[in-house]
């Protein structure tokens, strides 16, 4: 993307008022996406977005300024404008030599998305629409959309680093509408890896349009959701959304360095049940949230955050690193050149436990049992935190049956997490998401087996 | 194709205009384009125990590209204002096109003969602000929430930040819009702590001149959200009454107007789309979209197809009056645009309020209290995304507050639930507050009293 020399002179000038520390951050993204609404291919998006963000660090203070114009002159002027705003009051004139980070890629992909023609795209939408309906004449709308994009970064700085990746992302999506007499419930399902064009060679269409469609049917028949504090049993796959909340973004440095998350201070303390062993992991080929290099050119690692109970580590990033004079954990994030980064989280999931699922479910006399969960919230201060539920039903004397309207259930993080009391041995990931923290928006994926939250967590229905 | 594209601070749009006139020519016959170009500058101050953490200053450019051809409809955009990439983005949109199916009533907004009301949404005094100063604002208020009281015991961030642009959508159909803007805004995120518990507030003041911007009434409005939560405990599960101030109301609110916009109801995503004329809210409630309002900071010109903006009432004394359009769902309706295109460079317009207004009750706030015997006044709500279904109505929040115990308030709760259906929360309106205030976001709200909500606790 950038020749090397020029990436050093665009260092120097940014170091040229004095700097800890400055850093080039280079980006060229293509998207391109097609939505089918109400019966018919409605539209075909394309997008295209290059530029870079440069940052100079003076002790505590960083400057930050980026432009979409990559010549060099325009990138010399970005970098005087950071280095005017992190007001440095030195002089530099280092020219820094600079190492290539060598990363493994986390995959291969096969077929880049923008080889393939769109008039294959549009027909995997058509057939969803098709599968989706030929669900029931209780169908009665039908959305999906497919997006692909495909970024290349490079990262340099004056610790000596060039860092290079290329990213590509594909997901497709379903949403449909079923209506009966007790007016319109909605179902959805999504696939999204860090892959190309072959994600269609894993997964179906008709099998997410089926999933979409029946969860909206099985809706209609659902009743008002229970109201107060209830044993949970969340199933394999998604609920991973619960631990991003519960006490991912405690996790992260930045939150906790500033007193801003209930888990600041507890290293080395039990603070989950003994069952829970969670990870983030950036290197897991293929899932949502992975990659070769962060956005600082970190390459991405597996961290442990909780073993079998006991916290282990925070997520850091390279500034926060810094600060406490160790090494980032490969979680320095953004959403794009125009945005500084930040610690954020990865793939995170819970390690797989001995139970099965039907034990798990058996054993449980009453309660809830959520299969799709929704996004979520989190207070990191106070630690409580709420996620939606899109497809539940009642536990009866350690049975499923009836299904449940959707909702959203609230709890306290630690709470939660030490009334865990059993995990399954059917580990899954599930879909892809995308996690916001100030304003910025990064992929993500999350996984767990089927766990059981004994208590803590309070369901948000209206049924006494 | 040559264009000097300037930065916005030169105040005048001719170069953007004449840089869109040159795509349109590109424009054959058969097609009809529209093209957004839009530039903005910004600056980001945070500051951090008493130093600047960062500063962000950024120019940013984009440009969105809308082509119809025999009903086909194909969109591309770019995050650059230079030629060459504009001409590869018209090639794309004019690519996708081929691929989308015909829809009949596909196409540009036209020209309505609908007169602009002006705004000032300019400010010199914004771009004119030097960065010190910007900084100075910063660190004062960092220093004012952190003096204010002693249970304040730090701050997670507190920020001065201004954006100043400008765009135009120029199109085959005769639409040439220009609209330019600038505002500040300050805001603290402080953290009140008493023994292991840890509260957080927000406060957050907004305008179009950097002095004027109310240190006093963020520093005041944080402090109190942070520390009046201290104590909190969770409530025992019970229906009761609660009290939405005006900046929760119109959240409230702002997802009804999502439920009545006319795309929704043409697909058949909305409970009322059935049900104009009919009482869908109690007789207290009439709500307007009107972003020609002058006195808010939301006031906007022309809508994101450039048609004039206007003032649409939705709901008259909790009658259904009308839905919001855009010029394809207003076509297809057999209606017409009702101004309410909303969109940025890099999507295509979609139907969606604007400036959404309340009409107010009589009784000020602490009426309002004081007429309550037992309900909740809700201090925040959490997981609107993911609790809240526009299309089943379903709606189940998370929320924390002050309990109101024979009309006063009284102990803090948390870690509770809210529930209902959003059906049922509009008829179980039982007043609306006399306390209208233009929020700092733009909307004009007031309190709002509902009754027999689901409260989920312990």
């Amino acid at each position: 993307m950038l020749e090397e020399s020029t990436i050093q002179r665009v260092l120097a000038a940014a170091a040229s008022r004095g700097a800890d520390f400055a850093e080039i951050f280079a980006e060229e993204k293509r998207s391109s996406s097609a939505l089918l609404d109400d019966g018919r291919i409605e539209e075909l998006t394309s997008g295209r977005d290059r530029g870079a963000g440069i940052r100079v660090v003076v002790g505590e203070s960083t400057g930050f300024a980026h432009t979409s114009d990559l010549s060099e002159a325009g990138l010399i002027a970005a970098a005087e404008t950071a280095a005017s705003a992190a007001r440095g009051s030195g002089t530099g004139t280092t020219i820094v030599d600079l190492d290539r980070v060598n990363a493994p890629r986390p995959n291969l992909v096969r077929i880049m998305p923008g080889d393939v023609p769109k008039a294959k795209k549009v027909e995997l939408l058509l057939m969803a629409n098709e599968m989706a309906r030929a669900e029931g004449a209780a169908i009665t709308q039908v959305s999906a959309r497919y997006a692909d994009s495909h970024r290349r970064i490079l990262v340099a700085n004056t610790d000596g680093i060039l860092g290079t990746d290329e990213q590509v992302k594909t997901l497709f999506s379903i949403s449909a509408v079923a209506s009966g007499d007790t007016g319109m419930q909605t179902g959805r399902e999504s696939i999204g890896r860090s892959v190309g064009f072959e994600l269609f060679d894993t997964y179906e269409v008709g099998d997410l349009a089926r999933t979409a469609a029946q969860r909206a049917i099985t809706k209609l028949a659902a009743r008002p959701a229970p109201s107060g504090e209830m044993t949970v049993v969340i199933g394999p796959g998604g609920g991973g959304v619960m631990f991003h909340e519960a006490c991912g973004h405690g996790l992260e440095a930045d939150l906790v360095g500033k007193g801003a998350s209930v888990f600041a201070g507890r290293l080395g303390e039990q603070v989950a049940s003994s069952l829970v062993t969670l990870v983030d992991d950036g290197t897991m080929g293929g899932e949502w949230g992975c990659f070769a290099i962060d956005d600082e050119g970190r390459p991405a690692q597996r961290n442990v955050l909780i073993q079998d109970g006991i916290l282990v580590d925070y997520m850091w990033d390279g500034l926060r690193a810094r600060a406490e004079g160790r090494a980032s954990s490969g979680n320095g994030r953004r959403q794009s050149y125009q945005h500084l980064p930040m610690v954020r989280m990865t793939n995170t999931y819970l390690l797989g436990g001995t139970s099965t699922p039907d034990q798990i479910l058996s054993d449980t006399e009453s309660g809830v049992y959520i299969s799709h969960l929704g996004g979520g919230q989190v207070n990191t201060a106070t630690g409580d935190f709420v996620f939606g539920m899109t497809e539940a039903y009642l536990i009866e004397d350690g049975r499923i049956t009836e299904p449940l309207r959707e909702g959203n259930l609230i709890g306290n993080g630690p709470g939660v997490l030490t009334s865990i009391d059993a995990v399954g041995n059917d580990f899954a990931m599930g879909g892809p998401g995308t996690c916001g923290k100030d304003g910025q928006g990064v992929p993500v994926g999350d996984g767990v087996p089927t766990l059981r939250v004994a208590s803590g967590l309070t369901i948000g229905g209206t049924a006494a | 194709m040559t264009a000097t594209v300037s930065t916005p601070q030169s105040g005048h749009s001719e170069d953007l205009l004449a840089l869109a006139a040159s795509v349109l020519e590109q424009a054959t016959g058969a097609e009809q384009v529209e093209v957004l170009l839009s530039r903005a500058s910004s600056t980001t101050v945070k500051v951090y125990e008493g130093e600047v953490e960062s500063l962000t200053s950024a120019d940013s450019s984009g440009a969105g590209i809308r082509i119809i051809r025999d009903g086909r409809l194909g969109f591309a955009h770019c995050g650059s204002l230079d030629p060459t990439v504009l001409l590869e983005t018209l090639r794309e949109a004019r690519d996708n096109l081929e691929f989308a199916e015909p829809d009949q009533w596909n196409g540009l907004a036209q020209p309505d003969g609908v007169e602009v009301v002006a705004q000032n949404g300019w400010s010199d005094s914004v771009v004119a602000f030097p960065v010190e100063r910007k900084i100075a604002l910063a660190l004062e208020l960092e220093q004012r929430v952190l003096a204010a009281d002693s249970r304040i015991t730090g701050i997670r961030s507190t920020a001065y930040g201004d954006a100043w642009g400008e765009s135009v959508i120029l199109s085959t159909a005769g639409i040439e819009a220009v609209d330019r803007g600038a505002s500040c805004s300050i805001s603290t995120q402080p953290l009140a702590r008493v023994g292991e518990e840890t509260q957080t507030g927000f406060g957050y003041d907004s305008g179009r001149v950097p002095e004027s911007l109310d240190l006093d009434h963020a520093t005041a409005e944080a402090v109190d959200r942070a520390t009046r939560l201290l104590g909190a405990v969770k409530p025992p599960s019970a229906r009761m009454t609660i009290l939405l101030e005006p900046r929760l109301a119109i959240s409230l609110m702002g997802i009804v107007s999502g439920m009545l916009s006319g795309e929704s109801v043409l697909k058949g995503r909305s409970p009322f789309g059935e049900r104009r004329g009919e009482q869908i809210a109690s007789p207290l409630l009439s709500l307007t979209d009107d972003p020609t309002r002058s006195e808010s900071i939301g006031a906007e010109e022309v809508d994101g197809e450039g048609l004039a903006c206007r003032s649409n009432l939705l709901i008259s004394d909790g009658v259904l009056q009308g839905f919001l359009q855009d010029s394809y769902s207003g076509r297809r309706s057999g209606s017409a645009s009702t101004g309410s295109a909303v969109r940025g460079t890099r999507s295509l317009p979609g139907v969606g309020a604007q400036l959404l207004v309340m009409q107010p009750g009589t009784r000020s706030f602490e009426e309002l209290v004081s007429s309550i015997d037992l309900g909740l006044y809700v201090n925040s709500l959490s997981g609107m995304h993911s609790g809240v279904n526009s299309i089943s109505g379903d709606f189940s929040v998370g929320a924390d507050g002050l309990m109101i115990r024979n009309g006063s308030l009284a102990e803090p709760v948390r870690e509770l639930t809210l529930a209902s259906t959003l059906q049922r929360l509009l008829l179980d309106i039982s007043e609306v507050g006399g306390d209208f205030e233009w929020l700092r976001g733009g909307d004009g709200a007031c309190s709002l009293v509902i009754q027999d909500v689901s409260l989920s606790g312990a």
